[in-house]
């Protein structure tokens, strides 16, 4: 099974989390270091929770899950994750 | 008279029962997945216990298709509120896998291939509640739902019935698992609707 989406369907759910665009927001892998846009990312879900993983090698990069009252965020298997900043 | 009472409840077939609170039903088999799909060839499938003294006990699949399968009949429930009942599966019981292995863990947590992970108490592993199943509908499992082999733990929501499952730490404290880690309930009951942690 292919990816159920690719990453620009994370952009609502985590459209509560960052005050940027997510989407174009670069992800650095922490397991084989490729950069990637978030748009770019397999995307997995939606249910239980999204899981955003690098196109190079699988890794899960992003977790997202939403509970009764919490939106949960797992960036582990990042390096880093390089947002636009405003005015940059 | 409790015969008549119980035959003016009004469910015509007794379903609207077996749904736990939140549920609805499905006819469909859903498919919920956070990777790749693995193929795993059966011959190259094993299974492993370790317990919390690093004891190993391994099985191939040759080993697997040697022990005593049951076939169960049992309802599915999805945290993502899809049930679907009377699902027909075959596979070995935990009770025949665990039988000899001497351990004093309280807690189980499971690997898949992938990576995947989940969490349950050992004591529902055991007492004809859980199964490593190999066959659906009487048909062998198909890799979009597990196959060649994944656990089966009907009486907790399904996220815990790990696909593709590899192995079973046995662990003197509970370590959350994939979705346990991200705010899903430790346990998973259900019929006490536990989603959520603190549920
Ligand atoms: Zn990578």
């Amino acid at each position: 099974m292919t990816a159920t989406y690719d990453g620009n369907m994370l952009a609502g759910p985590l459209s509560d989390v960052f005050a940027v665009e997510v989407t174009t927001a670069t992800a650095c892998c922490g397991g084989c270091g490729r950069n990637s846009t978030v748009a770019e990312l397999a995307v997995y879900g939606p249910g239980p929770g999204l899981v955003a993983r690098c196109p190079g090698c699988d890794d899960v990069l992003l977790r997202v899950t939403r509970t009764a009252d919490s939106i949960w965020l797992d960036l582990a298997g990042m390096a880093s994750l390089r947002l636009p900043a405003a005015g940059g | 008279m409790p015969i008549i009472t119980r035959g003016f409840r009004g469910h015509r077939s007794g379903d609207d029962e077996r749904l736990p609170p939140g549920q609805y039903l499905t006819h469909d088999f859903p498919v919920l997945s956070t990777g790749p799909t693995p193929l795993i060839p059966p011959e190259e499938w094993s299974f492993t216990v370790t317990t919390e003294t690093g004891v190993r006990h391994e099985w191939s699949w040759t080993d697997l298709m040697t022990l005593p399968a049951e076939e169960v009949t049992v309802d599915l429930h999805c945290v993502t509120r899809w049930s679907k009942l009377d699902t027909a599966w075959r596979g070995v019981s935990l009770d025949v896998l665990l039988e000899d292995v001497e351990t004093v863990a309280d807690y189980a947590l499971v690997h898949s291939h992938g990576g995947y992970t989940t969490n349950l108490p050992l004591e529902d592993l055991l007492d004809g509640q859980a199964w490593v199943a190999f066959e659906y509908d009487g048909d062998a499992l198909t890799s979009e739902h597990g196959g060649p082999a994944r656990l089966l733990v009907p009486h907790l929501y399904l996220w815990k019935s790990a696909k593709w499952v590899r192995g079973i730490d046995l662990l003197l404290e509970d370590d959350p698992g994939f979705w346990e880690q991200l705010g899903y309930h430790e346990y998973g009951d259900p019929w006490r609707e536990q989603r959520y942690q603190g549920d």
